[in-house]
């Protein structure tokens, strides 16, 4: 039920960005920017301890009145940021984290295209519709 | 409308068009452009066509669903046998022809295939395709005037038996090819396809359509005609792919190609009418298989990325598009191309060139096929015969499961493995709540798995994600622990002075961590208590053995049963710092009267033991309290009820554990308390361990009159875990954790200490013997 999913490289750039076309855009891509930088306060608090204990998954990031905001790390340090619309019915916890799987393999099919180069923006279609029918279910 | 009855080989070829006009591919409706544009290639006369887009009820809906769709072909097909249109004879009349469309793009070609009268279209059974323009009369046309239109060049070639294609025709040809297909004889009307229209196939610059021709029109019904068709638009004229391949007896297709890209397109487009166009030809497949070995000599290998993306990028198609095709034939997403991956992208990239738009998703023909299977080809209904590819066994393995599963289980997540792998993953993921196996990656320390059935419950896979999570052992189930202690006992005398017993019997009980899984298999109880066996000798050297893995409280709420939980927390507890949830009835007998006996016993413990206490004056007070207990209680702390058989086997270590233990006994309770009976009440639940140790104390010290009450205690004490209180709780676990803890490092200290004097000792004596001798010479020496 996602509103807007990301995907934000390493060096914090945006490599895919995509919003329920409806909304103010503008205002998701704020969101997504201002949420990278609970990612790395996230990121860097449970950094201290050993790499393993390091979670993909992290969770809420923040809450806001209108939606909220999940946040996701790989270990290659590409993140996954998904705005969820408030109003809906709440996810749960699961949910948020079967969509962040299914992005994370998604996402490392993109990656194993020889064509693609690291650094670019995905156009891949395959992801594109994975992405799709995360944000259809929930509109 | 009524209904419609349809013959296997009508209903093939109507739902193959109408998928050709299912540009929207929304499988419902036909685009009206398209539908009309087959009427039309039906060389019907416009009144005619309306007509027929009346009767079907198209005009009526607005659109073209299936059933109209159906119901205006054979309209068509009544039409173009001559037959009055008419709703009723939709069913009524057998042996309907299939109706015949024409694929023209030359305008010359239609008129003159206009030219000729439908009549001679007579009863041909052959199965319509969408052939170049011109239509076919019926047996008349074999192959030869197929191919006559396609030898524009030789026109002469009246050698209408051997199909031969000449590689560039020219549309203007075609009338030419009219006008001799009158005198063709059918040649091998029976074994050509009567085929269709030889006229023109005026697009067929390169030969290749020639080719076609050929086989196509060997088509005496759909599949070999759908065959030729597919092997035409199948081979679009990229520069070196090899043509059609011939289905039909006759063929003689020669290779062809050339690639005029934009006509044969134009009537591969048209043509795919009713065939898969995305059938891979024999001829192009071996080509493939040719190009693949230049890359990769073995074709059971793979490609890997890199040189497939240098070798696809030499056909100049932009990066995108490559990527898409990567992405769709790269079936099990692996990074690599199987043989079958490389030819469906292939094929991808030939059709691309030659115009033909990529579809969403890789068409079923260029599936890889995941099982090997026979490539003959008649796999399903005649009209399949002629497919190359075999249809693919099963459908691409990216369950939702999997992505879930892999994070869990990365050892599965191999994607560039072979087919088999593919199956085996999705296989996997049903089967991983039945195999114990796959619970003993979790653990790396253990080699060795112990098999026991999982028993399935619903928490089952949590529990084994759970397991995966950490690589704490689990529990075991409530029976199985009396099942795992002869395991865990073998075990145990394996290893032999085995100093941290208390940590692999504890795990037979272990609740470690996992409250939840209450069946774990016994394996993992087994092979965790292999590890730290097998890291406790280890342990006595160097460090302590790694602490067990946290106990996931909030994984508690999982336990299946209040039992269990009971179960797991005592044992637990009991194996943490041995303070067990044994239950506080079982008096601390053994200690009060074992403290009596210790002195004399002590011996038993080795010769380390008596230098040992000397050495270690400030222990000895306590020792001789201690003694057996310190012994058993820390025993009892370190183990588990289980497993105080085994853990006597090293006397050393015992002593030294002893010494050490009583140390951190003292630690953990005055040694008033130990000496008294009241030295169980500060833990009630090592007595129980501590009567265990009384049975293995046994062997060590004949004098534990208490023994026997502690034997019979033992099966008392066994029984009474099953129902231990849930009451000591986990609070106390983390002490017991860290007193376990200290409790071992004292003993490997200990054991260090004391080894390290007894050399002291003797070095001490030596030197005094040295001492002697040289007193003794010196004087000689004097004199």
């Amino acid at each position: 039920m996602a509103v807007c999913v990301a995907v934000i490289a390493k060096e914090n750039y945006p490599l895919y960005i995509r919003s329920v076309p409806t909304q103010n855009e503008l205002k998701f891509h704020y969101t997504v920017h201002t949420s990278l930088d609970v990612v790395e306060e996230k990121v860097s608090a449970v950094g201290k301890a050993l790499p393993d204990q390091r979670e993909l998954y992290l969770g809420l990031l923040y809450p806001t009145e209108d939606y909220k905001v999940y946040g996701y790390v790989t270990n290659s340090k590409v993140k996954f940021v998904i705005v969820v619309d408030s109003s809906n019915t709440s996810l749960r916890d699961n949910e948020i984290r079967s969509m962040f799987r299914k992005l994370h393999s998604s996402f490392t099919d993109v990656m194993c295209n020889p064509f693609y180069n690291p650094g670019d923006t995905i156009q891949s279609k395959s992801f594109d519709s994975i992405v799709s029918a995360m944000m259809v279910q929930s509109s | 409308m009524e209904s419609l009855t349809l013959s296997d080989v009508e209903q093939k070829y109507y739902s193959d068009l109408f998928v050709y006009c299912d540009v929207d591919n929304t499988k419902k409706v036909a685009s009206n452009g398209k539908v009309l544009d087959l009427f039309r290639a039906a060389q019907l006369s416009n009144d005619v066509v309306l007509q027929i887009t009346e009767l079907c009820g198209a005009t009526r809906l607005g659109h073209f669903g299936r059933s109209q769709f159906y119901i205006a072909l054979k309209l068509i097909a009544l039409a173009q046998s001559g037959l009055p249109l008419r709703v009723e004879s939709l069913n009524s009349v057998k042996d309907l022809p299939l109706p015949r469309f024409v694929v023209g793009k030359n305008e010359q070609e239609s008129r003159h295939t206009a030219m000729y009268p439908d009549t001679e279209n007579q009863g041909p059974y052959s199965s319509v395709i969408p052939r170049p323009p011109g239509r076919v009369p019926a047996k008349k046309l074999s192959t030869h005037e197929v191919i006559q239109p396609c030898q524009l060049t030789s026109t002469d070639n009246p050698d209408t038996t051997s199909p031969v294609v000449s590689p560039h025709q020219s549309p203007p040809t075609s009338p030419h090819a009219w006008r001799k297909h009158k005198r063709q004889a059918s040649g091998g009307a029976v074994d050509r396809p009567p085929a269709v229209a030889g006229a023109a196939w005026p697009p067929f610059r390169e030969a290749q359509p020639g080719t076609h021709c050929d086989g196509m029109w060997a088509s005496h019904s759909p599949p070999p005609v759908q065959e030729s068709w597919v092997s035409f638009t199948d081979t679009p004229p990229s520069s070196t792919l090899p043509a059609v391949h011939p289905s039909s007896a006759q063929e003689s297709t020669t290779v062809r190609t050339v690639a005029s890209a934009a006509t044969t397109n134009e009537i591969q487009r048209q043509a795919s009418g009713y065939e898969d166009p995305w059938k891979i030809t024999d001829e192009q497949r071996q080509y493939y298989i040719n190009q693949f070995k230049t890359i990769q000599p073995d074709l059971t290998g793979f490609i890997p990325g890199s040189a497939a993306k240098e070798f696809f990028t030499k056909s100049k198609l932009p990066i995108l598009e490559l990527s898409h095709i990567w992405e769709l034939s790269d079936f099990d997403k692996d990074g690599a191309l199987t043989l079958d991956e490389f030819c469906a992208a292939f094929h991808l990239v030939v059709a691309r060139k030659n115009g033909y738009d990529l579809p969403e998703k890789l068409p079923e023909s260029l599936m890889p096929k995941l099982i090997d299977l026979d490539d003959s080809a008649v796999p399903e209904s005649a009209p399949e015969v002629g497919f190359s590819s075999s249809p693919v066994e099963v459908t691409p393995n990216k369950s939702p499961s999997m992505p879930s599963l892999n994070q869990n289980w990365p050892e599965l997540n191999q994607s560039n493995e072979q087919w088999e792998t593919f199956s085996e993953r999705s296989s996997s993921s049903q089967t991983l709540t039945q195999f114990d196996s796959n619970i003993a990656p979790a653990d790396p320390d253990t080699a060795i798995v112990h098999p026991v059935p999982i028993r399935m419950t619903p928490s089952k896979i949590h529990m084994q994600e759970m397991e995966l999570k950490r690589t704490a052992s689990d529990h075991t189930h409530p029976t199985s622990p009396l099942m795992a202690k002869p395991p865990e006992l073998s075990e145990e005398k394996k290893l032999a002075a085995i100093k941290f017993p208390g940590s692999t019997v504890g795990d037979g009980y272990s609740s470690s961590d996992s409250f939840t899984s209450d069946q774990e298999p016994i394996s993992s109880a087994v092979t965790r208590q292999r590890s730290h066996s097998g890291t406790s000798p280890e342990g006595l050297k160097a460090v302590a053995p790694p602490p067990p893995p946290p106990r996931p409280h909030a994984s508690h709420s999982r336990s299946s049963s209040l039992d269990m939980n009971r179960n797991f927390t005592a044992v637990a507890a009991g194996q943490q710092a041995g303070v067990v949830a044994f239950p506080p009835a079982v008096p601390p007998r053994p200690l009060p009267t074992q403290t009596s006996v210790p002195h004399g016993h002590r011996p038993v413990d080795g010769d380390g033991l008596p230098a040992h206490s000397s050495t270690s004056p400030q222990q000895m007070p306590e020792q001789p309290n201690f003694a057996d207990f310190s012994q058993f209680q820390v025993f009892a702390v370190e183990h588990g009820p289980l497993c105080s058989v085994q853990v006597e086997k090293g006397v050393d270590a015992a002593g030294a554990v002893r010494a050490t233990k009583n140390d951190t006994q003292a630690e953990e309770r005055t040694p008033a308390t130990v000496n008294s009976a009241k030295g169980s009440t500060p833990l009630a639940p090592p007595p129980k361990p501590v009567r265990r140790r009384l049975k293995s104390e046994d062997e060590l010290r004949p004098d534990v009159e208490d023994h026997p009450q502690k034997s019979s205690v033992v099966p008392g004490v066994l029984a009474t875990q099953a129902s231990i209180p849930r009451s000591i709780g986990k609070d106390k676990k983390a002490i017991q954790a860290s007193i376990r803890r200290n409790k071992e490092t004292n003993t490997v200290l200990a054991r260090l200490n004391s080894e390290l004097q007894q050399q002291l000792k003797d070095l001490l004596e030596e030197r005094i013997s040295l001492e002697v001798q040289l007193e003794q010479l010196r004087p000689f020496s004097h004199l």
